[in-house]
């Protein structure tokens, strides 16, 4: 006997419960591999998920097991040359043993490593997790302010195209029962005598006629209390409603003068990529706006941002002040969140740090919730660093790191917005 | 679903069976009907079947919960299944075409993917074959309660569930990831164990807990004892090595939790039932071919089935009982399907159409009635006892077996023995040993809970044939002294007659 069940339409993702305790299990190593893979990624591609890299014997479950060594007596098929006593000089590897602890890399496509994909929510998850943007909470009302208006209750008075007909016309009936009430009390009073003295057998012509006549009077006066009125008539009222705005955009400011190569460039762009991701996670609207620097500042677009090439001197006020223009411009920051992010390998003409830090303090700070500065280089610091360095200590939503290799960045990146930032140490 | 013209031509002698590629629930009921009675006319006793016809990827959910039809939630199940989806969805393996539960009624997955010619093909090898070697053979017999494991497993997914709850989800992890590195130590191999009960296992549970609490504060009593006793004789406890380190720690681990212990003894059951098939895997799964191949030709020998579906069905059948050779780059040592499908083959061979070396080796069952022969072979054998009991010559010769004998301290590997007339016993015995789990696994027990001193837990590794631990010892360590709380240790008699520890947590430094 048997019975034929269809389990198809039964419940799906049994194992859902398992991946996410396999992924809660490798958080370290998976967001290893999460800070590694954002090093392959372009800055406004975050639709996809991430490929997820773990060591094969990081994720083994030890059992007892046999090893190396003694003496191992196995039987295998298909003899074509072999005869009993034959001696074949051992292999150089184990057979049947695991091909080794091969330090392979984690690039190279080795069984020893085990890939998996999780989906662009977990990654982004694990990419920022115990991160958040600073100085959020505390100015989202007093700054950062968009209306939105929302119906709040009614009015008596408004434009016509906002009359409510529902409302108006209780109004009105309310008002025509309330000025009209005494008056058909009378008349009910006066029907009931009328009809009195009709049954009456005796003639009371006289009164009949005044009754009536008290009658009609009363009738056409209740007829007369208009239908509607001006008081009756009610209007849709809207209110204006404070709505924090879900609108950022990110300035990235990037030096290009000769002393920048290609090397220091990628390093800033995986900066600017953890950022605007990051910035996803929270705003809805990111405009990106790249403005590049030698001696002047121009607005560019990402491809010529990260990859042409420029010569020259440095002056970084320029970028700057460009950056303040595009604001006033076209940025009002009641409506948009402002962030900044700069990068540069410190060069700058020496006596434009000071302006620099002005400008920063006196325009732009002001305006932006939050401004970083990253600084690629291997050399010792030089002014635009010691300038910045002062802009810091006053400055809350002012933050400053240095980055010397690709490993640095993200770990400069999670430090610059970690939680419970107490930006000034 | 796909109409077919199947009323037309009913009343002939014998109308094959329907050979369309689409299956239907009709036409499974048809084809298992068949398949059932030609089962029952070789005397195949089951228990009721229960096929379930389910997708690709409760499939792969199947495969990740390693055949337990429910299985509490841990992130091993989670790697599996990644792996699985990973490794199909590359094409780099196919899924199985059923899993099979050792339950009754016995459980049987027809993935919805197959065509009508593999649904027949699973069923007669999962919901006869395999049914009746769960059904028949003295190991299951012995070990498992078919009856009580899916209730037992659903009292153990929501016992772990709860204590997930109760005890938060990191805790109740390391407890099970330290009793899965010691599951296959959790089994007693010389005693037959009792048999798992739902209903007593609920009664009993909360009881027991208490129970077993108490049994450890008696033996972990830390009242001093008199003077005079200082002097005694030490105690050594446990009196006997004990092999089930699982069950060792359920009953006597001093600081174990009552949950916790609960769920060490249900890793241990877990353990304990799946044990047979580690044993039976040559001979179950020769069994389920062997009977797969007969019914099927069964059929198509009374007109049943077509030459279409006949071809098929032979094209998968081959591919799973094929064997490459040693040198091949598809060899992964022998094939459990292709080398217990052979022997039943060869069996039947025996019994039908015995040669002279065939009454030479096997006079009890040369000439003798092949069915008899053939349950009274699944009925009381494992991989071990069967191989050395029944692989003939000419089967050898068939696989063309040969024997690799490989000591370490030599730089060559020897050949000991090939499929000749010398060396016919010692393949044979060898292959034998090959499925001897004693062999395979690895031989470590308790001796010593030095419960007057610091409680420091040894074990002994008494190797075999001079094979050492294997590297994950520490690791496996550290799992087993988070269970038992104080120092562990393991010992190992070296060739100079003294024993030398090779493993222990924690390594140096005491920090308890």
């Amino acid at each position: 006997m048997a019975n034929f069940i269809d389990r198809r339409l039964n419940s799906k993702n049994k194992s859902t419960v398992n991946r996410q305790r396999f992924l809660r299990r490798y958080k370290n190593q998976i967001k290893k591999s999460v800070s590694d893979a954002i090093n392959q990624r372009g800055v406004t591609d975050i639709d996809s998920g991430e490929n997820i890299i773990i060591p094969k014997q990081d994720l083994s479950e030890p059992i007892f097991h046999q090893g190396a060594g003694g003496i191992k007596d196995r039987v295998h098929p298909g003899n074509d040359q072999f005869s009993p006593g034959d001696k074949i000089p051992r292999p150089p590897k184990q057979q049947g043993q695991g091909s080794g602890q091969g330090d392979a890399s984690d690039s190279g496509e080795g069984d020893d490593d085990f890939t998996f994909s999780i989906s662009k929510e977990e990654y982004l998850n694990l990419l920022f997790e115990d991160l958040e943007l600073p100085n959020l909470e505390k100015n989202q009302l007093d700054k950062m302010i968009e209306y939105k208006t929302v119906r709040s209750g009614f009015c008596a008075e408004g434009v016509a195209s906002n009359i409510d007909i529902v409302k108006s016309l209780q109004g009105s009936i309310a008002r025509r029962i309330a000025m009209s009430a005494s008056k058909r009390k009378k008349l009910k009073q006066l029907e009931q005598e009328l009809l009195v003295l009709s049954h009456d057998k005796h003639d009371h012509i006289q009164q009949e006629r005044a009754l009536r006549l008290e009658i009609e009077t009363l009738k056409s006066k209740i007829a007369k209390v208009p239908f509607i009125d001006t008081f009756d008539l009610r209007f849709r009222n809207y209110a204006k409603q404070a709505v924090p705005t879900s609108k950022a955009v990110m300035f990235c400011l990037m030096d290009v003068s000769g002393s920048m190569d290609q090397a220091t460039k990628e390093m800033a762009k995986r900066f600017y990529i953890l950022l605007y991701l990051f910035l996803s996670r929270t705003y809805k609207n990111i405009d990106v706006i790249y403005i590049r620097h030698h001696t002047q500042a121009k607005e560019v677009d990402e491809h010529e941002f990260f990859y042409s090439q420029e010569t020259g001197g440095t002056i970084a006020s320029s970028a700057l002040e460009l950056m303040n223009d595009i604001i006033c411009e076209r940025y009002n920051d009641n409506q948009w969140n402002i962030y900044g992010a700069q990068a540069s390998d410190g060069d700058n003409w020496a006596d434009d740090s000071p302006r620099c830090q002005t400008i920063l303090e006196q325009q732009i700070l002001p305006k932006s919730r939050y401004f970083s500065y990253i600084e690629i280089t291997q050399r010792a610091h030089q002014t635009l660093w010691k300038h910045y360095q002062k802009v810091e200590e006053s400055h809350s939503n002012f933050a400053m790191q240095h980055i010397k290799s690709v490993a640095d960045i993200y770990p400069v990146f999670r430090e610059l917005f970690k939680k419970n930032t107490q930006s000034v140490a | 679903m796909t109409k077919t013209n199947d009323d037309t031509a009913q009343k002939t002698q014998v109308t094959p069976l329907d050979d369309s590629p689409d299956w239907t629930f009709d036409l499974l009921g048809q084809y298992q009907q068949e398949i059932a009675r030609v089962a029952d006319f070789y005397r195949l006793d089951t228990y009721t079947n229960q096929i379930e016809v389910i997708t690709a990827e409760q499939m792969m959910d199947a495969y990740a919960s390693v055949g337990m039809p429910i299985g509490y939630s841990h992130w091993t199940f989670g790697k599996k299944f990644i792996q699985t989806e990973q490794n199909y969805q590359r094409g780099q393996m196919g899924l199985a075409y059923e899993i099979v539960i050792n339950s009754s009624p016995c459980i049987s997955y027809l993935m919805e993917e197959n065509t009508m010619t593999m649904q027949a093909l699973v069923m007669a090898h999962a919901c006869y074959g395999h049914n009746s070697f769960f059904k028949g053979n003295y190991l299951f017999k012995s070990w498992t309660d078919a009856s009580s494991i899916i209730d037992y497993l659903l009292f153990a997914k929501n016992y772990i569930a709860q204590c997930e709850l109760k005890y938060g989800i990191s805790d109740v992890e390391a407890t099970l990831d330290a009793c899965h590195a010691l599951m296959s130590h959790g089994v007693d191999r010389y005693k037959r164990p009792q048999k798992i009960s739902l209903d007593e296992e609920l009664k009993r549970q909360s009881e027991r807990a208490e129970y077993l609490q108490s049994q450890v504060n008696a033996l972990w009593r830390t009242v001093p004892k008199k003077a005079e006793q200082k002097h005694e004789k030490k105690n050594i406890f446990p009196k006997e090595p004990q092999e089930n380190l699982l069950y060792f720690i359920e009953k006597n681990a001093p600081l174990l939790k009552p949950w916790q212990r609960e769920i060490v003894r249900i890793v241990r059951k877990i353990s304990q039932y799946f044990y047979p098939q580690k044993q039976t895997q040559v001979m179950n799964e020769g069994w389920a071919c062997f009977w797969h191949y007969t019914i099927l030709n069964h059929l198509y020998d009374e007109g049943l089935v077509t030459d279409k579906f006949m071809l098929e069905f032979l094209h998968s059948h081959t591919n799973v009982v094929a064997q490459p050779e040693y040198n091949s780059k598809y060899y992964s040592g022998i094939n459990p399907y292709a080398l217990g499908f052979n022997m039943f083959i060869d069996i039947k061979r025996i019994c039908e159409h015995p040669t002279e070396e065939d009454k030479e080796y096997f006079p009890e069952i040369a000439g003798s009635n092949w069915l008899d022969t053939l349950h009274f072979a699944m009925e009381n054998f494992k991989d071990e006892s069967f191989i050395s009991q029944y692989l003939s010559p000419k089967l050898m010769r068939d696989f063309k077996l040969f024997h690799i004998h490989d000591d370490s301290d030599n730089n060559y590997v020897e050949i000991g023995a090939i499929h000749n007339e010398q060396g016919y016993k010692k393949v044979r015995q060898n292959l034998a040993n090959q499925y001897n789990l004693s062999n395979i696994e690895v031989n470590i027990q308790i001796i010593d809970a030095n419960i007057d001193g610091d409680r420091a837990l040894t074990l002994r590794y008494t190797p075999h044939n001079g094979v050492e631990l294997g590297e994950s010892k520490d690791e496996v360590l550290k799992h087993l002294h988070y269970l038992w709380h104080f120092d562990v240790k393991i010992v190992q008699e070296m060739k100079s007659g003294e024993d030398k520890i090779i493993a222990s947590c924690p390594q140096k430094n005491k920090d308890d």
